[in-house]
């Protein structure tokens, strides 16, 4: 199945996929922070990513990929 | 056959860089060197070059970094005032390490000055003019023949060592009409330019062309790479003619124009028994420190004639390093200093009081 | 199995430096997306400008050169006069482009100069701390401009797609904006429009995007889109301005 990947270390927090997503599964991780020092943001629920790629569009450092689920 | 053609100076320049193998030309008009761009207007596009008239200096000097990336042998052509807005994109020129010729007709300044000859911009080419630790080479010419072996050379050396070279022609040697005689065929040096900019064709790894590093230690390297560079040519390409100056009582510093004016006093001084010698530096950068040097331990003074306030004259203390006095005679506002003029300076620095 | 939405191979692998949710970054990806999709990797070489985005010939993966302030049209100017075949881009920010660099801006579109240009209008000198630019809105406080932009001793923004678009040369200006994923497609598409405009070889091309820069706006990335939607848009409209009907 085909989703959305967020590759935590190239990500910066910023919220832009948050606001991009239609179904609301993506949130800040508050509880980790990556080597840049910034918490980065997190599917909470990947079931649900239906895989339309809007965060990757909206994502200024090509954090985000869609792949093939299990393929991270 | 080599080819013996009657050129205004401003054309002889034209003309050598066509031959030099340069097809790229950016500038803008300014009086007097105007005719270069005048006849490159025509002559370029029959040869299958590009010449395009920009809106101003600055944009030129920035076209000219742009082709000059890009791997082409360029060229712009100004005059003082145009100089001056063209420092910048030197500065950047030298930062990024590429190979550029400018052409400066001078005429004197400071300011609109006036469009008569002068040397006044010996310091800005030759002391930096732009921002940052560079160097331009600087080429004197003096007659229409040293126009063109200059400006062919210039291209050499700009691609030889990716730098900047100047030619520091003025007013007068650039509308003189003079004989000059063509070789059938230059051979152009052949410079590696595998870091140009061309499009990496899918075939080899990026290019870029830059002169910002943000890294201290990255930019100090560049720095003392361009200095190493600066040691070679000031070692391997300083250029001088040297007449008469075996047993000279005094020895005349004079380059350009200055220098021609400066030959025929020679001969008036040597009709009334004054043995005048003439060290014309050909290079103004590199400077010919250890000929003017060996100068100094022979004849008992020197004089630099310039057609400024006193620039050169600098230099050649510098040489002689304090071993002998050196004078200054020269001229400012366009005025040329007359032969009889230099004569009397000479006399009286001789003490050989006349009349 | 491979990725079916993944970064452009025109983009260099590591991270940008720009701060988090700034425009720039995303024009990054949209333009290298575009080269891609081109088939002009191979064939382009960028100008990168002086702003925040002053080296972002680290970040492509084709060739580029770095200009001076302002200069990039006129660097642009000469790579396209020795390689005519190549695909030859400008990417600029507003002051580079509408302060320092007006003059080499307006003659490379009007000598119909076969180069696009992309130009980031954020209001503001990003990278020397927000002072006003010439494309700060009346009002906009910058640090230069801490009490509002006055338009009484501040002039008034400069609408530059407008005043481009008078000239001969310039073939296709359009107006987009980089604050949500619907405005982003359609950058996206004004911007592999302008660079066809050049591959066809009919004249100069240009893409303003309206872009935030949160850091200096003092805003948060998603005020910051917010803001650019609710401020900027009145007064920069959306839109194409001149080339709307080539066909290429
Ligand atoms: C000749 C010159 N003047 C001033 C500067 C300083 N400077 C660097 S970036 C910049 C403003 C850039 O603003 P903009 O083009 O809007 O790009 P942004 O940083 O917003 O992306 C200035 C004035 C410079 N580098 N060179
Ligand atoms: S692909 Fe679509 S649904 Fe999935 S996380 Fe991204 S925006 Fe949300
Ligand atoms: S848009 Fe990109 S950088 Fe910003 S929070 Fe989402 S994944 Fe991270
Ligand atoms: S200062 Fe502004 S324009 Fe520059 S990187 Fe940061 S957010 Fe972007």
């Amino acid at each position: 199945m085909l989703r959305a990947v967020i590759y935590s270390e190239r990500c910066k927090g910023c919220g832009l996929c948050i606001a991009a997503c239609p179904k609301k599964i993506i949130a800040i991780n508050k509880s980790e922070f990556n080597q840049m020092g910034y918490n980065p943001s997190m599917l909470t629920d990947p079931g649900k990513c239906i895989a339309c790629g809007r965060c990757v569009i909206a994502c200024p450092d090509t954090a985000i990929e869609i792949k093939e689920a299990g393929d991270a | 056959m080599p080819e013996k053609v009657l050129m205004k100076g401003n054309e002889v320049i034209a003309e050598a860089a066509i031959r030099a193998g340069c097809r790229h030309y950016f500038g803008y008009p300014i009086t007097p060197q105007s005719e270069i761009a005048n006849y490159l207007a025509w002559r370029m596009p029959a040869v299958g070059g590009v010449f395009l008239q920009a809106e101003s200096e600055i944009a030129a000097i920035n076209m000219v970094y742009g082709a000059s990336g890009a791997g082409a042998r360029v060229l712009t052509t100004s005059s003082s005032p145009g100089i001056s807005l063209k420092q910048e994109g030197i500065s950047y020129i030298a930062g990024a390490e590429i190979p550029a010729v400018i052409v400066n007709v001078m005429r004197c300044g400071p300011g609109l000055g006036g469009i008569m000859p002068a040397q006044s911009d010996y310091f800005q080419a030759v002391k930096g003019g732009g921002h940052g630790d560079y160097r331009n080479i600087a080429l004197a010419p003096y007659n229409a023949q040293e126009l063109y072996e200059l400006t062919v050379k210039a291209f050499d050396l700009a691609d030889k060592y990716r730098m900047t070279v100047m030619i520091m022609a003025d007013g007068a040697l650039g509308q003189m009409m003079e004989t000059v005689e063509f070789r059938d065929e230059e051979k152009p040096f052949e410079a590696d330019k595998s870091w140009a900019t061309t499009g990496t064709g899918m075939k080899r790894k990026k290019n870029y062309i830059t002169s910002i590093y943000i890294d201290p230690e990255e930019l100090e390297k560049l720095n003392n790479r361009l200095q190493a560079k600066y040691r070679t040519i000031e070692e391997n390409e300083v250029m001088y003619e040297e007449r008469d100056c075996e047993g000279a009582e005094i020895v005349v510093c004079a380059f350009g124009l200055a220098a021609r004016i400066v030959r025929n006093v020679m001969d008036m001084a040597a009709a009334e028994g004054i043995k005048v010698g003439l060290l014309r530096p050909v290079t103004l950068w590199p400077f010919p420190v250890k000929a003017i040097s060996d100068i100094a331990e022979k004849t008992d003074v020197l004089l630099s004639v310039e057609l400024n306030a006193g620039q050169m004259v600098e230099d050649v203390r510098l040489a002689v390093n304090g071993r002998k006095p050196v004078h200054f005679y020269g001229r400012t506002g366009g005025i040329l200093p007359t032969q009889n003029e230099i004569l009397e300076e000479i006399k009286r620095i001789l003490g050989r009081g006349n009349k | 199995m491979m990725p079916v939405m993944q970064s452009p191979r025109s983009l260099e692998k590591p991270t940008m430096h720009y701060c988090p949710g700034c425009s720039h970054g995303i024009a990054h990806r949209v333009v290298a997306e575009v080269i891609d999709e081109l088939g002009l990797e191979g064939n382009t070489i960028g100008v990168s400008s002086v702003g925040c985005s002053y080296n972002n010939y680290l970040y492509f993966t084709f060739d580029m050169q770095q200009a001076a302030h302002g200069r990039a049209p006129a660097v642009a100017t000469g790579i396209k006069r020795v390689h005519p075949e190549r695909t030859v881009f400008t990417y600029q920010g507003d002051g580079d482009l509408a302060a320092i660099g007006t003059a080499e801006i307006i003659h490379a579109a009007a000598r119909g100069e076969k180069i696009t240009t992309i130009f980031i209008n954020n209001t503001t000198y990003g990278m020397t701390s927000g002072q006003m630019a010439p494309t700060t809105l009346a009002g906009q406080v910058t640090t230069t401009s801490p009490a509002g932009r006055n338009t009484s001793t501040q002039g008034y923004p400069i609408r530059m797609s407008e005043v481009l678009a008078q000239l001969e040369g310039a073939v296709f200006i359009e107006r987009v904006s980089m604050h949500d994923v619907n405005h982003i497609i359609q950058a996206k598409r004004a911007i592999k429009k302008a660079f066809r405009v050049q591959m066809a070889g009919l004249g100069f091309s240009m893409v303003e995007v309206l872009s935030t820069c949160p850091t200096n706006w003092g805003l948060t990335p998603i005020k910051a889109v917010g803001w650019l939607e609710k401020n900027m848009m009145e007064y920069y409209k959306l839109g194409n301005l001149k080339g709307k009907d080539l066909e290429v």
